[in-house]
């Protein structure tokens, strides 16, 4: 595939040089390079006697209330005036890369575009100026926001309630657990086992071990999908359940997941979803008809709220009829006159006996809620089934446009979901997956997921998701193609790649040996 | 539909790239008997940026926000003033739309912001070390029980009794599967609160004492002789911190012999949202750091010698050790450390002292005001900017009644610990650099009519 990108450097170019001309100088005076800009840290900047906030000294009357407990010196933290903050974290922004700056088709994460509608909405007084123990006559919006969206929620996937407290996935996968241990616990029963695919989120293994089960692994069959046999021979009365993800992390639909539900009701046990890929299915297929008790949804995946850097998530969880009765506190109820109110220790006993209690301070990722109902109610429930079709067929039309190029393990058999899987297999020796990811933060691509699922040697998981343009994955479709070719001719400069962003390969190694993890030097001063 | 790119030419055209006649096609996967047919029966359509816009509107316009009337809540969630520059940068999309750093070289703008806030927290608490945020206060103040049953291999925790009930529910509902004991009791109403109780629950199978600074009522009790106690049994001190302003003004607990800090960092940066999302702050003394939970950020260098820096010391996290791991947390609150470290860094030292001393002048001129209504009394001897008021009678009403006249007055005892019967008449106030003194004299007067 010829490029590409017509303003840019082209191929028939040639390798670009570096410096661009013989005469440019290799080195400048500060360290920045035109729009390449370094950025000191803040300890580096920083004065103990600057603020960038002005505050009127008060007049304050002698301490009493505070006599004894007082600092013996301001906390060592140098402060910025505005001009100086506003430029120091936005020459630091320009050395990330961002959905907005193009596409990020990590596997399993799920990263669309942040609809910026959402953010208003979540900018609004009466949602972001709101404090969580008002009143409840104060708050009835609020409350109304959480029961649409859990509405939203439960419909969605044909579940029976839904936990809206949990403040991202794995945290819901914790709500889900739990309640499957209170369950178990009501039934007189003592099951320790949870049965957790090979191919699992590292998440679930973890989860279920800080709810005190201890983890079996179940292994796949030859096309990328639990083994209904192995499972079904380790079925038993010491097992609690199964942490199945669907679509799975081999983006491949679980073909069997009703029988592979009906076999772990059978034995006693319950069946959780790991809702992380709920992208590829939402208004097409509801989890709750194929026998799932409890799923996560990842609202900062599926439903669009922003990933900021690692967070702050969102992970409600749709709860089977089985399990509900178990679910945390706080929730909201809805009342015949339309008004709503808050079950929580107060009035948990009568409205929820036998929940397991309380899982965080408050009620939940509300600024998430009001961002994940925007982009629901944007979308409605036929833009929601759109969104999984398109997400597919993107993924598809990767996973075609690629597999004559680089091994698509699973490939061959049929289509994929929402995310295409490679393997490293038809890279030559000497050449890693590592080394494509590295090669594409060069050609202006963030990298798939690499290394997971851990079923696949050297894997490469490409999730582009609905909100990329055909031309946006055909560019990205190029820059694969052409990164493998390279790979396969011995270009080596692919083994110290990326040679273009703001820093070369990091070394990983010291970072972990003799770890530096805040500022130790003076500063301020 | 505005946010989706693919045109119908592009779907026919990539269905014959793919070879598929239909995009059921690439659906054939799902068992017949649930693949839906069409859009789900009873649920909106599509609608319009101005449509949502209103619907949305409408709902928020049904609250009552902080900034439209007198205001006096906090019990772990604080109304500050947020600086404007600090919502707009953590609204440009470098941060905002960029995934967990897991590749350093195009991500050295939020690794760095981790390493700096890292850095902040820790000094800010007075610890060696801090990680890059956790969910909440209230998580991380159990992840701070749990890495204490890791490092001193015991599982017997004692709470104090002015720790948030929140946080105490927290914890009592992970230790319930987790096996571990927890003490936990509602608070005393007395004015100083008393180490001794707290001491003498200490023993030689005690993993950690947990201590809220300032407490739940406000108080601010003397870590020092706790952390004597504790350490004196081989147990770990932890404390919580739900408003941070008050480290301006308070000896941090890392001076005082705290061995894990934790806290709730909304106060900086973060607006109340209903309770979410917030950010954990979650610090300790280096020697414990393999013991840690959650995501730590840590220098480097790159293949030419530039500084850099890297998510780090991941063999303790879920994605590499799985159900050997030390939490099974997979994210931050990365954009929410972001706006806490903007704010940090606009205040400085200097400028987090003098809010700090503006916070607790406002309580002062509050508690001196309402404790003259005709009876009510203070509670605490001890304060920074929240504190307890006895009032003559059942605080859950007055604050509804008081609500119906569009001042938001605090947070009852009763809200707070339902059940709990000498401490219905409890009402915790908070005052803030936002408090005006018409905020306070609006107060006073509501306050003396709904006694009357």
């Amino acid at each position: 595939m010829t490029a590409v990108n017509p303003a840019g450097c082209r191929p028939e170019m040639g390798p670009a040089q570096h410096p661009a001309h013989e005469d440019a100088p290799r080195l400048t005076n500060s360290g920045d390079r035109a729009l390449m800009l370094e950025e000191a840290l803040i300890f580096e900047l920083g004065r103990f006697d600057a603020t960038g906030v002005d505050i009127d000294e008060p007049e304050l009357e002698p301490l009493p209330a505070l006599s004894g407990f007082l600092r013996k010196a301001a906390p060592a933290l140098p402060g910025l005036t505005e001009p100086e903050t506003v430029r120091h974290y936005t020459r630091l922004s320009r050395q990330n890369y961002a959905i907005d700056l193009g596409p990020f088709p990590l596997g399993s994460c799920t990263m669309k575009h942040n609809p910026r509608l959402n953010e208003k909405v979540a900018r609004m007084p009466g949602f972001a100026d709101v404090h969580p123990l008002q009143p409840v006559q104060t708050v009835q919006g609020a409350l109304k926001v959480i029961n649409e969206l859990a509405h939203w929620l439960i419909t969605l996937t044909g579940m029976h309630g839904v936990a809206m407290t949990p403040k991202a996935g794995a945290h819901g996968e914790l709500c889900g657990v739990l309640c499957i241990k209170s369950a178990i616990e009501a039934r007189g029963e003592d099951r320790t086992v949870m049965l957790v695919p090979e191919s699992a989120h590292g998440t679930n293994p973890a989860t279920a071990a800080f709810a005190g089960f201890s983890i079996e692994n179940i292994p796949a069959n030859a096309d990328g999908r639990v083994d209904l046999e192995a499972l079904k021979a380790r079925l038993g009365p010491d097992v609690a359940g199964l942490m199945i993800t669907n679509p799975n992390t081999c983006g491949l639909f679980e073909r069997d997941m009703k029988a592979i539900s009906d076999a772990v009701h059978a034995a006693g046990g319950y069946v959780y979803c790991d809702g992380a890929n709920f992208n590829a299915i939402v208004g097409k297929v509801r989890p709750g008809d194929l026998g799932v008790d409890a799923m996560h949804i990842n609202l900062h995946k599926t439903f669009s709220t922003p990933h900021g850097g690692g967070g702050p998530g969102s992970g409600p969880v749709v709860l089977s009829k089985a399990l509900c009765p178990y679910g945390p506190i706080p929730f909201t109820e809805l009342f015949e006159d339309g008004h709503l109110t808050l079950v929580d220790e107060e009035t948990a006993g009568a409205r929820q006996p036998h929940s397991f209690g309380r899982m965080a301070a408050f009620h939940g990722q509300m600024g998430m809620f009001t961002r994940a109902l925007t982009y629901i109610l944007s979308h409605g429930a036929d833009g929601l089934r759109q969104v999984a079709e398109d997400a597919v067929l993107n993924a598809n039309y990767v996973l075609r446009s690629l597999d004559g190029e680089l091994d698509a393990p699973f490939g061959k058999a049929g289509p994929c979901m929402h995310e295409a899987l490679f393997s490293d297999d038809s890279l030559p020796e000497g050449f890693s997956t590592l080394d494509i990811a590295k090669g594409l933060i060069d050609e202006g691509f963030h990298p798939m997921t690499v290394y997971f699922p851990l079923v696949v040697h050297g894997a490469m998981l490409i999730e582009p998701t609905e909100t990329e343009s055909k031309a946006g994955l055909d560019r990205f479709i190029g820059s694969m193609r052409s990164l493998a070719q390279r790979a396969k001719a011995g270009d080596t400069s692919l083994k110290s790649a990326p040679h273009f962003a703001p820093r070369r390969r990091l070394d990983e190694t010291q970072a972990a040996r003799k770890p530096v993890l805040a500022w130790k030097g003076d500063s301020g001063a | 539909m505005r946010y989706l790119p693919l045109t119908p030419a592009n779907r026919t055209e990539m269905l014959g790239v793919i070879g598929a006649a239909t995009i059921d096609d690439l659906f054939v996967d799902v068992p017949a008997e649930a693949h839906l047919s069409g859009p789900i029966a009873d649920l909106p359509m599509h609608a319009s940026e101005m449509a949502v816009e209103r619907h949305m509107g409408a709902l928020a316009a049904q609250n009552i926000s902080a900034g439209s009337v007198p205001f006096f809540l906090g019990a772990g969630a604080y109304k500050h003033h947020i600086p404007a520059s600090v919502d707009h940068l953590i609204q440009r999309g470098e941060f905002l739309t960029a995934y967990t750093p897991y590749q350093p070289e195009i991500a050295q703008g939020t690794l760095q912001v981790l390493f700096e806030f890292q850095t902040q927290v820790a000094r800010l608490f007075g610890v060696e070390i801090a990680n890059a945020s956790m969910y909440d206060g209230s998580t991380a103040c159990w992840e701070a029980v749990a890495m204490a049953g890791r490092v001193t291999k015991r599982s017997r925790a004692v709470l104090s009794r002015g720790l948030h009930p929140h946080y105490a529910a927290t914890i009592t509902t992970m230790a319930k599967f987790t096996g571990d004991s927890i003490d936990a009791q509602p608070p005393r109403l007395v004015g100083e609160p008393s180490p001794d109780g707290l001491i003498s629950g200490i023993d030689d199978t005690t993993s950690c004492v947990v201590v809220q600074y300032p407490d739940v009522l406000g108080r601010i009790p003397d870590l020092a002789a706790i952390a004597d106690a504790a350490h004196a049994k081989g147990a770990l001190l932890v404390v919580v911190v739900t408003e941070p302003v008050a480290l301006g003004l308070l000896e941090a607990p890392g001076n005082l012999g705290a061995d894990i800090v934790v806290g709730e960092g909304q106060s900086l940066g973060v607006g109340l949202q209903f309770g979410g999302p917030y950010l954990g702050l979650f610090g300790c003394r280096e020697k414990f750091v393999r013991q840690m939970p959650g995501r730590l950020c840590g220098e480097t260098v790159d293949a030419e010698g530039k500084r850099g820096f890297v998510l780090t010391l991941s063999t303790r996290e879920q994605h590499i050790r799985r159900e050997k791991a030390t939490s099974n947390i997979c994210t931050n609150a990365g954009l929410c450390a972001l706006a806490f470290s903007v704010h940090m860094t606009l205040l400085g030292g200097t400028g987090l002292a003098k809010l700090a001393r503006v916070n607790h002048a406002k309580a002062q001129q509050t508690a001196k005001r309402l404790a003259a209504v005709p009876g009510v009394s203070l509670l605490n001897t001890s304060y920074f900017n929240e504190f307890t008021l006895i009032l003559p009678r059942d605080a859950r009403e007055v604050v509804r009644e008081l609500a119906d006249q569009r001042i938001l007055a605090g947070v009852s005892l009763g809200r707070l610990f339902p059940g709990v019967a000498n401490l219905a008449n409890g009402l915790l106030v908070t005052a803030t650099e936002c408090t005006t003194a018409e905020d306070i004299e609006a107060f006073a007067v509501a306050l003396e009519g709904v006694l009357a």
